[in-house]
């Protein structure tokens, strides 16, 4: 009884680190796709005229920075966390047939 | 004076049956009894009709009827082949070089007669 | 106002602060007590020198002139930083376990330890590094004249020159001391680490420092000032697309590829655990690093007169606003800023200048003989030395040249862009086991020449080493080769074009050369290990130690000479080293009998690589070589399978042919038997008929001729009877039923039998016989031997053709056999006919007696069944036939 619930909590321990590392692979993705968000940013262009009423179409840059370093932020917490909660022995299962 | 015959063949008693057989039928028998010299015993006795045996010792009947077919004397000499090998494929070899007629042994006696009467008409 | 001279001194004690520092870290190190040096905070910091003074000062100057574009030089190594599960932590784990010195010996190990491949990348490092240097020489210089021009009793005018070389040699001074204080193996260097994480904690607490004074002592508050960065210059959103994404990748690239930071990041890194620290911290510190770059900018911009120079705000700020002591933590920022990137490229490029330029050519030099370990260590050291101060020299030399302009600033992308040409080798290699030297060494060339062309040549400005033509029309002409529009595509920015081209062509190049060209032996052992380096390195030194060596050798020897030789090579040797067992002590001269005998399989040059490695400690594990070992046997399996496969097709083929042949004479056997058989059936059966007939149908015949005729067909019909019986006893006895009746008795007895069955008597033959050497008991069938007896007799009967026939039968032993020869005085058997008087139906003589010729035959299958033999006597005047017994038929009896 007591054994089967061992290898139970063992199995979903190390189901949960490989999802982890799976997180952990996600997040530069994640980085770079947030970080591409401004190349979506309209370019000022006094000639087109105001579309926010701000007299120009362009994106202020306070923010663009609160925009980038946000991201930077969460990605730093996000990295903080996820290193946190890998296992110091995970490494082992990174190979092919631990995973 | 009947017909003359040659019997080329080794084996004494079938030599004597077949003496027996034709000469009460009337023929003139000659016999000889190996391969080397029957060319030489055909071209001396110069028979009407020749009985050849094929396995004969010193030289096969096969040879020797090929040798009587390519002489122009013999071209047209009547020759009854006998022979105790019984395979189709003997009959065919013998007719191939020319044999008037082929015998399997054992032979009837009227059978030969009856053959060499219709090679050599009288 | 603050002095020039307070900022001398401040400048000289920070420096022998740093040296206290590096000084008290090595001896910490040394005494063993350094586990606050391994920390992965400080590793961290250390990372913190890829931030250089052109950063540090030059990121400002860059949002004062283009907006947050300066972002994308943080924005890549972050994303790096942040999947450093991808990337970084093989990057390091391969450097752990290969004992990587530099990214030069990365490159050149992964490919099979080649040396033009490392030339060639330290070559391409010092190009691309030396300009750098200069920079931050410019910039420590530049720091010093705007302190000097805010400095009214500055008595001495700063010269730049003498401040840019003392800079250089001090930091050389450093560097040498630091650097190449000891040849440790692994290449650390724990004061140098220990003084730059200082410096980096200095940078870092200079820059915010500036930044909260901008921010809530000049700007007013965070509302304020991001109400003053809306209404700057760069207040709104201005961006290439193209530069955005390009430069990240870039600086993401470089990240990687540049020396000194792969020797903080790889080289320097004492435990893989500290990347996860490094994972979320170094992005906070280049976010922290970043962040108030804007707000200096925007203030600057607006408080100092137009035209200062916004690449010195960071020091120009706090001066104009009277706070010395900030601007002197400013420079002392500024100042960590470029000697840290000095001093860790100094030493990361002098590795691998002395490890494979010089090295190389000093062993060549001084031959085999010289290379005791003493030497060697003395001769790297001061390589080592002469390297960093030569690098630093150049550095010098080049601010000199280039006369420390604007030109100067802009060269710190052109050099990411350089070392970025690193990448695919560097990443094709930890990723892809196809990857090879050729590919590797195509693609750097073609990165290394068009980078050249299109961004450094024409980054000194147009005509000076490119001409206007060139830059307009292309060279002679051609518009599709122009540097910056390349393939006739323009209107691109230069930097990204080139960063485009060189690393797009750069792959390519790498891709097609590695599809192209076959790997060496070696270079696929590398292979292995570099791709495959988390199957196996968990834990690098299990298998150090004699015997476990020798296991090892003797796992990879069975692998590649195969088990059984491998086993009796090692077992062999541990009898002459007096030990029991399969594992010998891996003596020297041991080691190198098996390289010889791997070499024969392998190749006498991966024989001793696989050898040497698996002796030379922790370079190669075990698994690595047997996967190779493991590729090694299967192709030489393979071939020799094919081999095999060929010869046994042959080998069957010619089976086939031979059981054509077989079959085609046993056809042919079996048509003349036939035809033989009927023959002897049909003759005395065609008398037989003839005389029945004539009996029948001639009345008229005499009693003489009646009786003649009758005795004809009986003796005719006894002659069928007995044909007929000798094919039946030939077939039982070949068919090997025949039941032997073995009895005793005396062979003269057997002879009498035989003599008389074969009605000798009254016949004319006279028979010899020797009856004291006939007197020999038999132990076998005695009826059987009698019939060969009387065969043979009734032979010379019928066949000797002498006046007077003579038989003689001798007896006679010949080893341990009884001999009887049967010789009679007649003409004997013609030798042609020799070989086929045993053969079913051949008669030699024409017919004359009359047999079947199955006698000699069937004597032939009883002798064999009696265990004996005969065979035909040549040379005795007449036909002579020998019988032998073998023992025991004559000994049992006696």
């Amino acid at each position: 009884m007591s054994k089967a619930a061992k290898a139970l909590f063992l199995e979903r321990r190390s189901y949960r680190q490989r999802r982890l590392m799976d997180a952990l692979r996600l997040l530069p993705l994640l980085g770079a796709v947030l970080w591409a968000v401004p190349l979506l940013w309209g370019q000022p262009e006094p000639a087109a005229g105001a579309a926010d009423g701000t007299g120009s179409g362009g994106m202020p840059t306070s923010h663009a920075m609160l925009y980038i370093f946000g991201v930077w932020a969460v990605l730093a917490i996000l990295a903080l966390c996820l290193s946190l909660r890998l296992d110091r022995s995970v490494d082992k299962m990174d190979a092919p047939g631990g995973a | 004076m009947g017909k003359h015959v040659l019997v080329i063949e080794d084996e004494p008693n079938i030599i004597e049956a077949i003496s027996f057989i034709l000469m009460r039928d009337g023929w003139t028998v000659d016999t000889h009894s190996n391969g080397h010299d029957a060319l030489d015993a055909v071209a001396a006795r110069a028979p009407d009709l020749v009985i050849l045996d094929v396995m004969l010792p010193g030289r096969s009947g096969y040879d020797i009827l090929t040798d009587l077919r390519a002489a122009p004397e013999t071209r047209d000499l009547p020759v009854l082949m006998l022979t105790a090998r019984g395979q189709a494929k003997d009959r065919e070899l013998a007719e191939r070089l020319g044999a008037s007629r082929f015998m399997t042994k054992p032979f009837s006696n009227a059978e030969v007669l009856d053959a060499l009467r219709a090679l050599v008409p009288s | 106002m603050a002095s020039l001279n307070v900022l001398i001194v401040v400048c000289l004690l920070y420096v022998a602060l740093l040296f206290a520092v590096a000084f008290m870290a090595e001896r910490a190190a040394l005494m063993g007590q350094g586990g606050w040096l391994r920390s992965p905070v400080v590793y961290t910091l250390s990372l913190s020198i890829y931030c250089t003074a052109w950063t540090f000062y030059g990121a400002v100057g860059y949002a004062a002139r283009s907006g947050l574009e300066y972002l994308t030089i943080y924005i890549g190594p972050t994303l790096v930083m942040v999947g450093w599960w991808w990337g970084l932590r093989k990057l390091v784990r391969i450097g752990r376990t290969q004992r990587i010195t530099s990214v030069a010996d990365l490159i050149s190990s992964r490919y099979g330890k080649s040396n033009t491949l490392a030339v060639f990348v330290t070559a391409l490092a010092v190009i691309g590094t030396t300009p750098y240097i200069a920079l931050q020489l410019q910039s420590v210089t530049l720091s010093f004249a705007s302190f000097a021009s805010a400095d009214p009793n500055s008595s001495v005018p700063a010269d730049s020159r003498s401040t840019a070389l003392w800079v250089a040699v001090g930091l050389a001074l450093f560097t040498i001391l630091f650097g190449t204080r000891n040849l440790d193996a692994n290449e650390r260097h724990h004061g140098v680490v220990m003084a730059i994480a200082l410096e980096a904690v200095v940078k870092l607490f200079a820059l915010l420092a500036v930044g909260v004074f901008v921010v809530w002592g000049v700007g007013g508050g965070i509302g304020e000032t991001l109400a003053r960065i809306d209404t700057s210059e760069i207040g709104e959103w201005q961006m290439n697309g193209g530069r955005w994404a390009g430069l990240t990748m870039l600086s993401a690239a470089a990240f990687l590829t540049l020396p000194r930071m792969f020797q903080v990041l790889v080289v320097e890194n004492e435990d893989e655990q500290h990347l996860r620290t490094a994972s979320w911290a170094f992005p906070t510190y280049l976010m922290l690093m970043s962040l108030f770059v804007v707000p200096i900018a925007v203030v600057g911009l607006e408080v100092l007169p137009a035209g200062s120079n916004p690449d010195q705000f960071v020091l120009t700020v706090p001066l104009s606003q009277g706070q010395d002591k900030l601007a002197m933590l400013s420079f002392l920022g500024g100042f960590s800023s470029a000697t840290s990137m000095v001093i860790v490229a100094a030493i990361a490029l002098s590795t691998m200048v002395s490890n494979h330029v010089v090295m190389p050519i000093w062993l060549r030099l001084a031959g085999g003989g010289a290379a005791m370990a003493g030497d060697v260590r003395h001769v790297v050291l001061v390589a080592r030395r002469v390297s960093i101060a030569v690098i630093l020299v150049l550095g010098y030399l080049y601010y000199r040249v280039s006369g420390g302009g604007t030109a100067l600033a802009a060269i710190g992308l052109v050099s990411f862009a350089g070392v970025a040409q690193f990448l695919p080798a560097l990443m094709g290699g930890i990723f892809w086991r196809g990857a090879t030297r050729v590919g590797a060494l195509a693609g750097l060339s073609m990165g290394f020449v068009i980078w050249c062309y299109s961004l450094l040549l024409p980054s000194f400005g147009e005509g000076i080493l490119m001409s206007e033509a060139l830059m307009t029309q292309g060279p002679w002409g051609i518009a599709w080769l122009r540097p910056q529009a390349l393939f006739g595509i323009s209107g691109m920015d230069p930097l990204v074009h080139a960063v485009l081209w060189s690393l797009l062509l750069n792959t390519s190049a790498f891709i097609l050369g590695s599809l192209a060209s076959f790997p060496h032996p070696l270079e696929r052992l590398q292979g292995a290990q570099f791709v495959n380096v988390f199957d196996h390195s968990g834990n690098p030194q299990s298998w150090s130690g004699g015997i476990a060596q020798s296991e090892d050798l003797m796992i990879m020897a069975q692998r590649m000479m195969g088990a059984a030789q491998a086993q009796a090579l090692f077992q062999a040797e541990a009898a002459r080293q007096g030990l029991g067992g399969y594992l010998p002590e891996p003596t020297p001269e041991f080691l190198q009998r098996l390289e010889r005998e791997l070499s024969g399989s392998v190749g006498a040059a991966t024989a001793h690589a696989m050898v040497s490695q698996i002796m030379g400690a922790a370079t190669v594990s075990v698994e690595d070589l047997l996967a190779v070992a493991d590729e090694t046997a299967q192709m030489m399996e393979y071939s020799s399978q094919l081999e095999a496969k060929s010869a046994e097709l042959t080998r069957t083929a010619g089976q086939l042919r031979e059981a054509n042949e077989k079959l085609t004479q046993l056809s042919v056997q079996k048509d003349a038997f036939l035809s033989q058989i009927s023959h002897e059936l049909r003759t005395p059966m065609t008398s037989i008929r003839a005389f029945s007939e004539i009996l029948r149908d001639a009345p008229d015949l005499s009693a003489q001729e009646l009786s003649k005729y009758a005795s004809i067909i009986h003796d005719e019909a006894l002659r069928l009877t007995r044909l007929l019986d000798d094919l039946l006893d030939l077939s039982v006895l070949e068919s090997g039923q025949v039941s032997l009746n073995m009895r005793d008795g005396v062979l003269s007895g057997v002879i009498d039998h035989a003599v008389a069955a074969a009605g000798v008597e009254g016949a004319g033959l006279i028979i010899r016989r020797d009856r004291l050497r006939e007197n020999v008991p038999l132990h076998t069938d005695l009826d059987r031997l009698a019939q060969v007896f009387i065969n043979l007799i009734a032979n010379a009967q019928k066949y000797c053709d002498a006046p007077v026939p003579v038989l003689s039968i001798e007896v006679s032993r010949r080893g341990d056999d009884l001999v009887v020869d049967f010789v009679d005085n007649g003409t004997g058997i013609p030798s042609q006919a020799q070989a086929l008087v045993f053969e079913k139906f051949s008669r030699v003589s024409d017919g004359q007696a009359g047999g079947a010729g199955l006698g000699l035959a069937i004597c032939r299958e009883i002798m064999m069944r009696l265990g004996g033999a005969i065979t035909y006597l040549p040379g005795q005047g007449g036909a002579a036939f020998r019988l032998s017994l073998p023992a025991r038929v004559a000994l049992a009896a006696q």
